[in-house]
């Protein structure tokens, strides 16, 4: 499996209902992503970047052509399966991080551990080393309301990666931070992606994110107009 | 537990608006338990006056006595076999003898029944031994509230008038030689207790009586010619009225839950629409959407056990020392009851009725927080991820 395709996307067309006839969001969009990458989905707003991320982290189903991820097809895969897949295998960032109100950082973060049977002490390792990868041992005990954008979204990078997954779905993660933040967001998914060989998948139109990513698909209504490999991004 | 540990972190984080539906709920369930607790312990205190006034470990009637039917009453009568007499010598059985006749109190005239019973008896709370053996005249003992209907007072004379065995009427003055006071109405109403030869001589039925009440000495057996009705049977009738009272208050308290309830819906619709993020988040870390939906129906039915907790913190207490102290109910004393009902209920709360009012609470709360919880189940994840209104 090592440097393997773990994303193939076949012929994707991803259509919505509006009234009585359909919007196509993706339309034949084809695209393979390897172990270990750092890819951004970049265009501007409907363009698709959303909706593919959606379907590559099975939380939307295709409406015809196949997508594969981790040799599963998401097409095929039932409620529990496609859960189960996104439990073990996928993580998630999100543009207003999505942390749960009443419960604190460690809290927050060994919520995606919950669901798979470790031990309190194992769960507590794991929880304790994704904050230090994110800079936020000290502050276990708060509560999202008391932490900034910046801090948030580190926990939301922490709880996406406790669990190891071998891929990352970050949509918009820095839509909602300052220049300084940014940086330190993206040096520390880039900083994850080089150690743990997790792949990272971006919908993004950010300048900032564009400078960190080793590969960029540029989308334009649901199609991908190019795809670059960048050579000289920032690590 | 996963589900339980993270609707009580919810719950308890949701602050007042929880705490709102707690008080709610656990008004309800301290309420339920405080009246059914009420009615069970009149249920009792009622059955328990009752056995110790009338009706005794259980009673021997002659075939042809009903109760509930003054006809039958004239030929309800036999003679005392030798068998049966020594077990009212050795105090195991009464014998009453019951005539209906009527009685002149200041010229008016009611309706009374005549009990002829046995002045040495022990077995009923009935103060017999208060009946004078005095030949110079006949005497008689009544309820206070026979005394206040008749307006008798200790000492007077009353004009009865019967009918013995031949069908002939006779009359004769009794004087009341005591009032006594009971919780059972039907032992006390229109009741004239007399010593049981006294009436068999009015009656010219010597020897003879209509029932017979057995103690607790009594060694169970059949007696020929007589039918055995045990306290069953004696005192359904009065614990089938006192059970329909539950009917009423069952009303006020169905009220007082389904409020608590519709708070928890309204708290559980509002809650779902609220977290729509929430929802979609809890989807995208990898719960399924039955999870989603048994997190959401646990956080509206922990609901109920935060209420009995919070109900059992100051319901224990307060039932406890109702429990005590009884409730007074010396208001209801003029009220012409016709159910015993003594100067102060005390309240039981049984464990089946804790229980049954626990499961009630739980399952109920359990259930319309299900309600609303089914709508995420039909939720798309990307939707709810966004929060957007489905």
């Amino acid at each position: 499996m090592e440097n393997s395709s773990i994303i193939k996307i076949e012929k994707l067309v991803k259509r919505f209902p509006v009234g009585k006839s359909y919007f196509t969001a993706l339309n034949n969009l084809s695209l393979t992503a390897d172990r270990g990458e750092f890819l951004g989905l970049v265009g501007p707003s409907g363009s698709g970047k959303t909706t593919l991320l959606n379907i590559i982290g099975s939380l939307d189903t295709p409406s015809e052509g196949e997508v594969i991820v981790l040799d599963k097809s998401i097409a095929t895969l039932s409620h529990k399966q496609s859960s189960m897949l996104r439990n073990k295998h996928i993580g998630f960032i999100f543009q207003t991080y999505n942390l749960l109100p009443v419960y604190t950082v460690y809290e927050n973060v060994e919520f995606a551990l919950l669901l798979q049977k470790l031990s309190a002490s194992e769960r507590k390792k794991k929880v304790m080393d994704a904050l230090e990868w994110v800079g936020l041992t000290d502050k276990i005990k708060s509560k999202p309301s008391m932490l900034s954008g910046g801090e948030c979204q580190r926990v939301a990078i922490a709880r996406s990666m406790v669990k190891r997954p071998e891929i990352v779905l970050a949509d918009e993660p820095t839509a909602n931070l300052d220049s300084k933040n940014s940086h330190h967001i993206l040096q520390t998914m880039k900083k994850l992606n080089r150690e743990l060989k997790t792949t990272f998948v971006f919908a993004t139109h950010d300048e900032k994110v564009m400078k960190y990513l080793d590969r960029m698909v540029s989308l334009e209504d649901g199609q991908i107009i190019k795809d670059e490999l960048i050579k000289n991004s920032k690590n | 537990m996963l589900s339980l540990k993270l609707a009580f972190k919810n719950l308890l984080g949701a602050g007042l608006r929880t705490w709102l539906n707690v008080i709610a709920l656990s008004f309800a369930f301290v309420l339920i338990i405080f009246y059914n607790g009420m009615i069970d312990g009149w249920n009792r205190q009622g059955s328990r006056d009752t056995m110790a006034w009338q009706t005794g470990e259980g009673q021997f009637w002659h075939p042809a006595y009903d109760r509930y039917d003054p006809y039958t009453i004239e030929d309800s009568h036999q003679l005392i076999s030798p068998g049966i007499q020594a077990e009212i010598d050795k105090k195991n059985l009464v014998p009453e003898l019951v005539a209906q006749g009527t009685a002149y109190p200041q010229g008016r005239s009611i309706s009374i029944t005549l009990r002829g019973i046995d002045p040495d008896q022990t077995v009923l709370k009935i103060p017999t031994a208060d009946l004078p053996n005095d030949n110079d005249a006949d005497y008689a003992i009544i309820g206070k509230s026979m005394a206040q209907s008749a307006n008798l007072n200790v000492g007077d004379n009353l004009l009865v008038r019967w009918r013995d065995k031949n069908g002939t009427f006779d009359a004769r003055d009794i004087k009341i030689a005591s009032i006594f006071k009971c919780d059972v109405p039907v032992v006390d109403k229109g009741q004239i207790y007399l010593p049981i030869h006294t009436l068999q001589e009015m009656l010219g039925m010597g020897n003879e009586a209509t029932l017979l009440v057995a103690g607790k000495e009594f060694q169970f057996r059949e007696l020929d010619g007589w039918d055995f009705k045990d306290n069953q049977f004696l005192l359904t009738d009065m614990q089938n009225i006192i059970k329909s009272k539950k009917v009423g208050g069952s009303i006020l308290q169905a009220l007082l839950l389904i409020i608590a309830l519709i708070a928890i819906f309204d708290t559980q619709v509002l809650s779902i629409f609220r977290r729509q993020k929430e929802i979609g988040t809890y989807i995208a870390l990898g719960l399924t959407r039955a999870q989603v939906v048994g997190i959401f129906t646990v956080e509206g039915g922990a609901h109920s056990i935060l209420a009995i907790i919070l109900g059992s913190v100051y319901g224990i207490p307060l039932l406890l020392w109702l429990n005590k102290a009884g409730i007074s109910m010396s208001y209801a004393e003029d009220l012409n009851f016709d159910l015993p009902l003594a100067e102060a209920i005390y309240p039981y709360y049984s464990i089946r009725l804790i229980l049954i009012t626990v499961l009630i609470v739980v399952i109920t709360a359990t259930i319309v927080s299900y309600l609303p919880a089914r709508k995420i189940s039909k939720m798309k994840p990307t939707e709810a991820l966004k929060g957007k209104l489905q």
